[in-house]
């Protein structure tokens, strides 16, 4: 016997999600199994399509109008235009606290290094710091936390050129909270609202930071934190400080862990729950069975080795930082399946001389055909049940394009409707 | 290194652990006093996404969280050889959330056992009363042996006012808990005058036969049921022998005793290992024989899968390991038990709706979903998830006069949860889960097993 299931996705990242959510609301009975929680802990939360045409065009204003011109390698040219609008449709329904959808244009963000960033979707307490927005804007850094220097992220910003205003002013985080603490620590006090005290007197921490910021804030109509504000009720704690304040508040999305991202996974996880779909977390799947066919797989537990079986399974461990894909000295290779990667015989190749260079290990990855299957090196399909989504597809570079989730959200979305289509 | 070098051949693998990869087994005791922190600390790369899954740092300003206290740690001593273990590390609770959360496969949970070994090894006063409390509580085995003799006498004395008042005031055990009921029978009481393995393996026999299976097919299971199930909840344990025999196993239940879990949290390894190493070897004689180690308790069955084979290097550890499983678990993968659940039905005291917790050790197993899963086409009862907090408790540290508002305020989501929930009973596979449960929000709480009895069980 095997843990059964119609459909089973290797992976929890934003291709994995996605492609148990589109398997299970197309009626399949969908399994999805993760080796370590989500990596979406570590992503900003933000949604990007397309920033950047892989010759550094850019920043695009219409990421769907550029997609036809990519390379014919481009997992988006493998599923097409309208499978990523049909995706992007997906995600706006099962993650309704995310704006962005009323246009094709990409929106443009302010980023905690204080550059502009193309995104196509954005969570809605970014919604406030839109870029294209000319109201003048406070920037607001908590003194022990130094990966977001608010005065030095808004001179960046002035000097991108932005049409507003901005300045940036530090403050001591109400509540002595430890210099190094967690950025759930802040959120869990601002969270609950708990009391601290201010000058001996004890006030709720959503009023005591209000009263932080308020001496501070000139003829400002907008003031921008860094993303720790509340991990269960970021609303309410936005709306609470932008009464106090008398201005709209947004936050700036931060570096791992970051806290939109938790957000993300939240919502995803719990539409996953809500389309009926079984989830196990915390071990990797590491071997199989089958030749054609992938019979089952095994789910490693502390040596024990527990057998998964499906008709039809998805690959979304991701790219190189998931170790979807994986290199040693003698070349690259996809660790689950031993999947076929493309990539050049000598390791000089790989990469080039200058840091920010056209790195083709950037863009290593699984092949596939147009129905997402991963090809052998000889262009057949590896497994006649197999198919890939996300990070550990080749032919496109994340990093330099500013298309991540774009490329996980679209391939997931194809991946796990064909899976359970056939599976049915 | 230049690439014309051949690197010397070692079997040290700065990226290792990775996918599953075993752990190089630390020997912590008897034979060497060095405690090493190093195992997979070079993997952090210090992303600090373990410290938004650690409870206690959540709550609590002075604790630094798990990243420090595990390769920050090492690296610390790598660059002052006089450094101590930083006495934080007493107040990880050992929940082992971050060891899930980690991308790059560093031990954290391993390294907070050893640092934790060592801070109470070297640095800790033998006379103090903290070392004195964290002694008792840890060896809960011991007390609940003595109390189980004179169940009813300790039933009182436990929960005797001052009695309570002077733990707390001498020991700073928590005046505010109630002790743990000690049960009339303890459960191998039971299992012995019902008639042992040989009674087991005629009702095992008859269910083969029931269900169309081969007389003499080959299903045993060893039940490691913990000192829990057996001092205070046998329900639990019978449930689990029923569940097992009604699918056509024979149970036994070898000698056997705590699986060390109050022992880690409180870095007293040298108890812990002693335990191990009775538990280990009656197992790994069964696991030869063809049994495979079955716990009802999710903190014993991770002991068993987990720290052991990370901390101990005993004879047969990782055999064991690889051969324990979960008790709802291991049916998942052998039987149709979702086939079987689908086609049942409840009804009498546990056609109810269910609030259930999943404990942060069945979390760390992957079973964390398991029986909202599992019970969500079981007609006549409903299990709705609570949500993801940690109860708070973890073990002894709610126990601590100094750590319970901590671990109520660890627990607030939770309790608030249940409150919202449908259900008015609690479930959870975690003893002291569920006495937390029960401290927070006055709701009976039942083990999965018992829901799983009363549906598949006649």
């Amino acid at each position: 016997m095997a843990i059964e299931s119609e459909v089973l996705v290797i992976g929890g990242g934003l291709g994995g999600l996605t492609s148990a959510l589109a398997a299970a609301r197309e009626g399949a009975d969908v399994r999805l199994v993760s080796y370590k929680q989500s990596t979406l802990r570590q992503a900003s939360g933000l949604v990007d399509i397309l920033g950047y045409t892989p010759d550094g065009d850019g920043p695009l204003t219409d990421p769907y109008e550029a997609i036809p011109s990519l390379p014919e390698a481009h997992p988006y040219r493998k599923v097409g235009v309208q499978t990523v609008r049909d995706a992007l449709s997906l995600f706006d329904d099962a993650v309704p606290t995310y704006e962005g959808e009323h246009t094709d244009t990409n929106a443009l963000l302010p980023t905690h290094g204080g550059s502009i960033k193309p995104t196509a979707r954005y969570p809605a307490g970014a919604s406030a710091g839109l870029a294209s927005d000319t109201r003048d804007t406070l920037l607001v850094g908590i003194e022990e936390m130094v990966d977001f220097d608010a005065p030095h992220v808004a001179a960046h910003l002035d000097a991108t050129g932005v049409p507003f205003d901005v300045r940036g002013e530090t403050i001591r985080f109400p509540g002595d909270l430890r210099a190094d603490a967690k950025v759930t620590r802040y959120a869990k006090l601002l969270d609950t609202n708990s009391e601290v005290a201010v000058r001996g007197r004890m006030v709720p921490a959503r009023e005591a930071l209000a009263q932080r910021v308020n001496p501070l804030l000139e003829d400002e109509e907008r003031v921008g934190f860094p993303a720790i504000l509340g991990d269960d009720n970021p609303g309410a704690i936005r709306d609470a400080l932008g009464d106090h304040l008398g201005v709209d508040v947004f936050e700036v999305p931060m570096g791992p862990p970051s806290l939109p991202g938790l957000r993300l996974e939240d919502a995803l996880f719990s539409a996953l729950d809500e389309a009926g779909a079984s989830i196990e977390t915390g071990n990797p799947v590491v071997d199989f069975e089958g030749e054609d066919r992938i019979e089952k797989v095994f789910i490693e537990k502390n040596g024990a080795k527990i057998p998964n079986s499906a008709d039809q399974y998805v690959l979304a461990t991701g790219g190189f930082v998931g170790k979807g894909v994986e290199s040693d000295r003698d070349g690259v290779y996809e660790p689950v399946f031993d999947c076929h990667v493309p990539h050049a015989a000598d390791r000089y190749d790989w990469f080039e001389g200058e840091l920010f260079g056209d790195h083709e290990f950037a863009r290593y990855g699984v092949a596939t055909d147009d129905d997402l299957r991963p090809l052998d090196a000889s262009e057949h399909s590896e497994f006649e049940n197999l198919r890939a989504a996300g990070s550990v597809l080749g032919g496109y570079d994340f990093a330099a394009e500013k298309s991540g989730s774009g490329v996980s959200i679209a391939t997931g979305y194809a991946a796990g409707q064909r899976a359970a289509q056939e599976a049915r | 290194m230049s690439d014309a070098e051949t690197p010397p051949e070692t079997d040290f693998d700065p990226v290792a652990p990775n996918t599953g990869e075993e752990f190089e087994p630390v020997d912590v005791f008897p034979d060497s006093d060095d405690f090493d922190l190093r195992p997979g600390a070079d993997s952090c790369f210090k992303c600090s996404t373990c410290d938004t899954n650690c409870p206690v740092a959540e709550v609590d300003d002075d604790f630094p969280g798990p990243k420090f206290q595990g390769p920050e740690q090492w690296r610390l001593k790598q660059s002052d050889d006089d450094h101590e273990i930083d006495d934080s590390v007493m107040d990880c609770s050992n929940c082992m959330r971050c060891d899930n959360a980690c991308p790059s496969g560093v031990p954290l949970s391993q390294m907070h056992n050893t640092a934790r070994g060592e801070y109470v090894s070297e640095q800790m006063d033998k006379l103090s009363v903290e070392y004195i409390r964290n002694r008792i509580l840890a060896n809960y085995r011991t007390s609940a042996f003595l109390a189980s003799k004179v169940p009813r006498l300790a039933n009182f004395a436990m929960n005797f006012g001052p009695a309570r008042w002077v733990m707390e005031k001498t020991l700073g055990v928590t005046s505010e808990r109630d002790f743990p009921a000690f049960a009339k029978q303890t459960f191998r009481d039971w299992w012995a005058d019902r008639g042992g393995q040989v009674q087991s393996r005629e009702n095992a026999r008859a269910a083969r036969k029931r269900r169309g299976l081969p007389e003499d097919a080959d299903k045993k299971v060893a039940y490691f049921h913990g000192c829990y199930s057996n001092y205070n909840t046998p329900e639990v344990g019978k449930a689990m022998v029923r569940v097992y025999e009604e699918f056509g196993y024979e149970v036994v239940a070898p000698e056997q005793k705590c699986s060390g879990t109050p022992m880690f949290a409180n870095g007293m390894l040298d108890d812990a290992r002693r335990h191990a190493e009775t538990n280990v070897s009656s197992m790994s004689e069964l696991v030869d024989e063809g049994y495979r180690a079955i716990a009802s308790c999710t903190s014993c069955s991770m002991a068993l899968r987990q720290e052991y084979p990370e901390l101990f290097d005993i004879d047969g550890v990782d055999k064991v390991a690889e051969n324990t499983f979960e008790a709802v678990e291991y049916l998942r993968i052998h039987e149709d038990l979702k086939g079987e659940v689908q086609a049942a039905d409840v009804d009498g005291d546990l056609a109810e709706e269910f609030a259930y917790h999943a404990p942060c050790h069945s979390r760390n197993q992957g079973l964390d979903r398991q029986a909202v899963e599992l019970f969500r086409d079981l007609d006549g009862a409903e299990v709705e998830d609570v949500g993801d907090s940690c109860s708070g408790i973890s073990g002894t540290y709610g126990w601590k006069e100094e750590k319970y508002e901590k671990s109520m305020e660890i627990g607030e989501e939770m309790f608030e949860h249940m409150e919202h929930a449908e259900g008015e009973t609690g479930m959870t596979e975690c003893p002291t889960c569920a006495m937390q449960m029960e401290h927070g929000s006055g709701y009976e709480i039942r083990h999965p097993l018992e829901l799983l009895e009363a549906a598949l069980v006649e």
